[in-house]
């Protein structure tokens, strides 16, 4: 802010994958000794504009300029000559080395661990780090390892730091030390890029903040002079008319699931689902809202039977004659045994849901393969199975023995839906149903969500896109790092502000709801 | 400041589809050429004229009908050994160990042909020693699985060590039986009344190898492909997490699968033991354990496509042996062929799953 | 009583094709690729030293003395170019081309031990000698000499000083291996890439170019534990398959170092010593089977190791993250 010539300048960076527009048109100016925050919705472009400063991707067309002059980065090493350094949301690092080894790889001279390690102590002293050089990567915690990668580009000599997401992955204590480093850093006159979809974060550390949507550079707003309500407006945009349907069921709604002190910690010991209490009646959707990562895959996983949860975590299913069982503790394949016709069409479609290696036939057999008395499996059904879900969804295949990884992702999408909702379930749960779908697959996915509605079934629908959970949903249940940040019922597309602001607020229970 | 980088001269791209009649054209291909190379290497060794080199190989496998039965019986203790082994493999589990459980099979065979005669009748001796093969090859190849289950130790290495104590182990009960003679061999079992002697179907003894080699291919194909179990073990094959979200007992399906293996392996030692050498020695499984691991990844794991690779591997070794003694050469160069072979078929498995494109030197503007 | 003083040199003996096929295998495993044709390329390594010292011999009239260096020098040339062909295609098949390592390896130990064995008892007959054996003892003597001052230093002497120039040669290359591997630049990217090529690729390290480096460097290596075998352990004497299973007995000791050549030294001359430990048994006993479960023992101690490895799960004493995985950057 102090100079004039800023130390990196963007000019109508455009970048396309396929027909997928990431970036268009973005131009952007960053200074010396400031940081900035990079704001916007997931899919929105953040990663992928900042990947094109660290050398991962090149523009199609526009023009980088580092310290006034037009720079051409093509790979990560061209991207250290201009002394920008990026610390990727996925750490590179060699578990079983010490964190000095790390740092150094691939640099060139004599190997002197001594001078290594006395250097990397020097740069820990100076923005005041805390990482041991000899520690082996294995032995760290995801804090110490996020440590070592920004000492890693400090000690390349960046003056250019991006930094994607990095509080996603730390407890509270840590991103403020994080954010103490951020500063020290910033006063050594280096510029900062910070890329989040945390208001509060952006309100704590930056000083400028630029904001995206759907690829498109919005504003770029100095932090002090804008407020929580604005940033908002413009990261989620005006509320788009959708025109989903929502339908009513056939019968009066019952409870169907109630979830009760759900917890689940990683092996990190990092709490990824935190208490969460909710119901689920039959024949509503209920909407999950929340910015990716923030505990919605751990907590399908738990319901589904996938996950380890913490002891005092109850999935309790109500059957139709009032009984009850508790789903905690079982595996899909029992939890389907005790007669619980439960759907989960999970986020990870062909590592998961899927076999990537099986035609549409033999992936139908999945959940059926078990049936009947015999050591056979009943191949007939499935392939009937799979000519009805290819007709009647219109999947569009060369045939039924065609290996699904071949499909198209709305096929593949069509092809897994198709398969979870045949057998009549009772609970059907879906994560990012329509990520990566064209508009046409996605209207198609709605539709059959909601006939399963009309059929009383209970669904949990985890979505992103706001403007979709706010039309298909009853109700929207938000969370915000693994804890339930507010409920919005009967929503409609006014709430989106509400919503926006419950995602990006930690404990936001308190905070503004309608 | 624009850096003209320099463009690769070829891209590789995964092929996304490929069908498979032209997978197979060029897997023919590369047979053929390495065949040519075979014939080359054995002309410059040899200094005989290589269309005699081939059709000796044709009379060397098929030249009487002695020779014809004895490739038959080879042919199919090899591909019983490949089938024994793929069960694993379509697990994505490296049993490099089927030698062991071979020898451990065949060990626990001659171990009821020595000492049962005159216990059990004929008939039911017979059972017992297919069931203890069976059994004693089934645990030999349920260890490993047993520790990948629970430990995930590495496969490969474990099998490969199991060889080894299976090989001493048979050597030690060899010498133990063997006694005083010191021989080190126990020689032919039952020489004289034949018990514990499989029986010779129609007069050749061969015939009940080929016989059981083609019952196994059918069952392994219609096990793999129709029954519950099979489905379980392409899905732990192809995705560990798929298989836990629809609620399969991945560990179960590890030990069991190697188990399967073993006993297969198992059946093999019982065979060679009790059909075709009726005694046991540290050599019994020849290297095929080995071999055998090449025949079905060679075939793609594909029972029926079996049937060809340990063809071409039985037919190049047969006949380069019958070339090898006519030349008074050592009839290891057969190994030497079948290397060969095996490294071009190999190699041209890349230019099945990647496409190969030479693209022009597009220059992109900074 | 064991006689240390006549054991511990025969368990060295023993020991050293084990140590050079152990390290060789070691470096190879640290880039990542698992080589299980390390059997057949110490065939290759052995009869291509055989075959160079037999044109050598053949190409200086009987009677005539040998040069010592060419003598010494062109079968280890010969060695090294035929450990190296086979490293080659190693390497091409499955870094190049992608192939599947494990059955790679194996078609090269079929390959390696057909080709060593073919040569070894064809050799006369291809150019025209009647003889059949392959008996190399004038060009051997060179490699099996000892130490000059060996004899005169008692058990000293006959411990450390009484072995070819092969063997002190296969522990000073161990020895630097360890030091290359643990403390110089080129070791640390040698680790980084056998445990995560990914992160060695992002750090602008030639994952492809290691890996032929050192599955090559490691191929010649071990090739030479097949020439010192023959050239100096059997004076020369090529007998097919007299190398028996070392090849995979220096596969297990790579597991049961846990992947260090240093500790490899004094492994391989523990395994030796296993290989004939039976020989020391009292010559009238009994029960001869014990000879054979003797010999079991180092492969039942590699098992041990590799299932304790696992259970206890520590990082540092597992296989390289990547063994056996081939590696290509995926496109964008």
């Amino acid at each position: 802010m102090s100079n004039n010539i800023p130390a990196v300048e963007l000019v109508n960076i455009t970048k396309t994958f396929g027909r997928v527009h990431a970036n268009t048109n973005v131009s952007m100016k960053i200074h010396k000794g400031e940081i900035v925050a990079l704001l916007g919705e997931n899919g929105s472009g953040k990663t992928t504009l900042m990947n094109m400063l660290s050398g991962i991707y090149y523009p199609d067309s526009g023009a980088i300029f580092i310290d006034g002059k037009e720079a051409s980065i093509r790979s990560p090493k061209d991207a250290f000559s201009y002394k920008i350094g990026m610390v990727h949301q996925h750490f590179k690092l060699v578990d079983v080395l010490t964190a000095t080894e790390n740092i150094i790889l691939g640099l060139e001279g004599k190997l002197n661990l001594k001078e290594s390690e006395a250097k990397i102590t020097e740069i820990c002293e100076k923005y005041g780090f805390d990482v041991d050089p000899k520690k082996k990567i294995y032995d760290m915690t995801v804090s110490e390892k996020q440590t070592v990668e920004i000492v890693k580009v400090l000690y390349r000599g960046a003056d250019i730091l991006i930094l994607d997401e990095p509080t996603a992955v730390l407890t509270p204590q840590e991103t403020e030390k994080l954010f103490n480093v951020m500063r020290k850093m910033k006063e050594d006159n280096k510029a900062l890029i910070i890329i989040t979809h945390k208001l509060h974060e952006v309100e704590a550390i930056s000083d400028r903040v630029a904001i995206l949507r759907k690829g498109e550079y919005i504003a770029d707003l100095v932090t002090k002079d804008t407020n929580a309500q604005e940033m908002t407006d413009m990261m989620v945009g005006h509320a788009v008319k959708l025109n989903i349907e929502r339908v009513k069921p056939l019968s009066e709604p019952k409870t169907k699931l109630v979830v009760k002190n759900l917890t689940v910690v990683d092996s990190d010991g990092i709490k990824k689902v935190d208490d969460v209490n909710f119901e689920v009646k039959t024949g509503e959707i209920l909407g999950i809202a929340g910015i990716s990562g923030c505990g919605q895959k751990e907590l399908l996983e738990s319901i589904a039977g996938l996950q380890d949860t913490q002891s005092g975590s109850s999935v309790i299913y109500i059957n139709d004659d009032g009984t009850e069982d508790e789903l905690i503790g079982l595996n899909p394949y029992e939890i389907s045994r005790k007669g619980v016709s439960l759907s989960f069409v999970p986020e990870d479609r062909l590592g998961m849901g899927l076999v990537a290696n099986m035609d549409i036939s033999d992936n139908m057999m999945l959940r059926s393969f078990r049936q009947g008395s015999t050591p056979f499996t009943d191949r007939k059904s499935p392939y009937k199975l799979a000519k009805k879900v290819v007709s009647v969804l219109d999947v569009a295949t060369p045939s039924i023995e065609t290996p699904v990884r071949k499909l198209s992702g709305g096929n593949v999408q069509k092809v897994l839906v198709g398969r979870e909702i045949s057998n009549a379930p009772t609970v059907l749960m879906t994560a990012y149903a329509v990520r990566g779908l064209d508009i046409n697959s996605s209207y198609a996915i709605y539709d059959l969500i909601n006939e399963q509605k009309k059929k009383n079934v209970a669904v949990i629908f985890v979505g992103e896109d706001l403007d979709v959970l706010l039309e298909l949903c009853d109700r929207i249940l938000v969370l915000c790092d693994g804890k339930v940040s507010g409920v919005v019922e009967d929503p409609t597309p006014e709430d989106k502000n509400t919503v926006g602001l419950l995602m990006t607020k930690v404990g936001g229970n308190n905070s503004e709801s309608k | 400041m624009n850096q003209n980088k320099k463009e690769p001269l070829f891209r590789i791209t995964k092929r996304t589809d490929i069908p498979p009649h032209k997978s197979w054209i060029i897997r023919g291909v590369a047979i053929v050429i390495a065949l040519l190379v075979c014939a080359i290497i054995t002309t410059l060794l040899t200094k005989a004229n290589p269309i005699e080199v081939y059709s000796s190989i044709i009379t060397g496998a098929f030249g009487t009908t002695r020779k014809t039965w004895i490739t038959l019986q080879n042919l199919s203790i090899l591909l019983l050994i490949s089938l024994a082994l793929t069960p694993a493999f379509r697990m994505r589990f490296w049993n490099i160990g089927g030698e062991g459980q071979i020898l451990m099979g065949g060990l626990a065979t001659a171990a009821c042909m020595k000492f049962l005669p005159g216990v059990v009748p004929n008939g039911l001796l017979i059972l017992i020693m297919l069931l203890a093969g069976i059994i004693a090859g089934g645990i030999w190849g349920l260890i490993p699985g047993v520790l990948k289950a629970k430990w995930n130790t590495n496969e490969t290495l474990s099998t490969l060590m199991m060889n080894y104590i299976a090989t001493q182990i048979v050597a030690a009960f060899i010498l133990y039986w063997s006694g005083k003679q010191s021989s080190g061999k126990i020689g032919v079992i039952n020489p004289d009344d034949n018990l514990g002697w499989l029986p010779k179907i129609g007069g050749i003894a061969q015939l009940l190898p080929v016989i059981i080699a083609i019952i196994i291919t059918i069952v392994s194909y219609i096990y793999y492909n129709y029954t519950k179990q099979g489905y379980e073990i392409a899905v732990v094959g192809e995705s560990d997490r798929t298989a836990k979200y629809v609620g399969m007992n991945v560990k179960k399906v590890i030990i069991r699968t190697m188990f399967i293996s073993g006993a297969l392996c198992g059946l093999v030692g019982f065979l060679l033991v009790g059909g075709v050498n009726h005694t046991v020695t540290t050599t019994i499984a020849g290297g095929q354990g080995f071999t055998a691991v090449m025949v079905s990844w060679l075939a793609k794991f594909n029972p029926f496509a079996m049937i060809f690779s340990s063809f071409l591997i039985i037919f190049m070794g047969q006949g380069a042996g019958e070339i090898a003694t006519a030349m008074g050469l050592d009839s290891s160069i057969s190994d030497i062929l079948t290397g060969i072979i095996l490294f071009f078929v190999i190699a041209c498995e890349f230019f099945i799953s990647y496409k190969v494109t030479f693209k022009n030197n597009k220059k992109e503007e900074a | 009583m064991i006689d240390l003083v006549s054991f511990i040199p025969s368990a060295i003996q023993q020991g050293i094709p084990l140590l050079y096929g152990s390290t060789g295998e070691i470096l190879t495993e640290k880039s990542g690729n698992l080589n299980l044709g390390i059997p057949g390329v110490m065939y290759v390594g052995a009869i291509s030293g055989v075959i160079g010292s037999f044109l050598y011999e053949n190409s200086v009239p009987r009677g005539e003395a040998l040069n010592p260096l060419l003598a010494v020098l062109i079968p280890i040339l010969c060695s090294l170019i035929g450990s190296l062909i086979m490293g080659l295609i190693f390497c091409l098949l499955t870094v190049t081309l992608r192939a599947n390592q494990n059955v790679t390896g194996l078609a090269m130990t079929t390959f390696g031990i057909g080709f060593g064995n073919f040569f070894g008892s064809s050799l006369n007959k291809l150019v025209g000698n009647d003889i059949a054996a392959i008996e190399m003892s004038r060009t051997s003597s060179y490699f099996s000499a000892k130490l000059p001052f060996g004899d005169s230093l008692g058990w000293f002497g006959k411990i450390f000083l009484s072995y070819g120039f092969l063997a002190y040669a296969g522990v000073i290359i161990a020895i630097a291996i360890a030091i290359v591997i643990k403390k110089t630049r080129v070791g640390l990217h040698l680790r980084a890439v056998g445990e995560s090529p990914q992160t060695a690729d992002a750090a602008g390290i030639s994952v492809t170019k290691f890996k032929y480096v050192s599955t090559c460097l490691g191929c010649m290596i071990a090739g030479l534990g097949g020439l010192y075998y023959v050239m100096d352990y059997m004076n020369g004497v090529w007998s097919n398959d007299a190398f028996g299973d070392r090849g995979w007995l220096a596969i297990a000791l790579v597991i049961f170092t846990i992947w260090k050549t240093d500790i490899g030294i004094l492994a391989s001359f523990l395994f030796g010593g296993l290989y004939i430990l039976h020989t020391q048994l009292p010559s009238g006993i009994e029960h001869k089977e014990l000879v054979e479960l003797y010999k079991m023992i180092p492969y039942v101690v590699t098992l041990v190791v590799l299932i304790i490895t696992s259970m206890r799960n520590k990082k540092e004493n597992q296989p390289p993250e990547s063994l056996g995985l081939p590696y290509f950057r995926e496109e964008r």
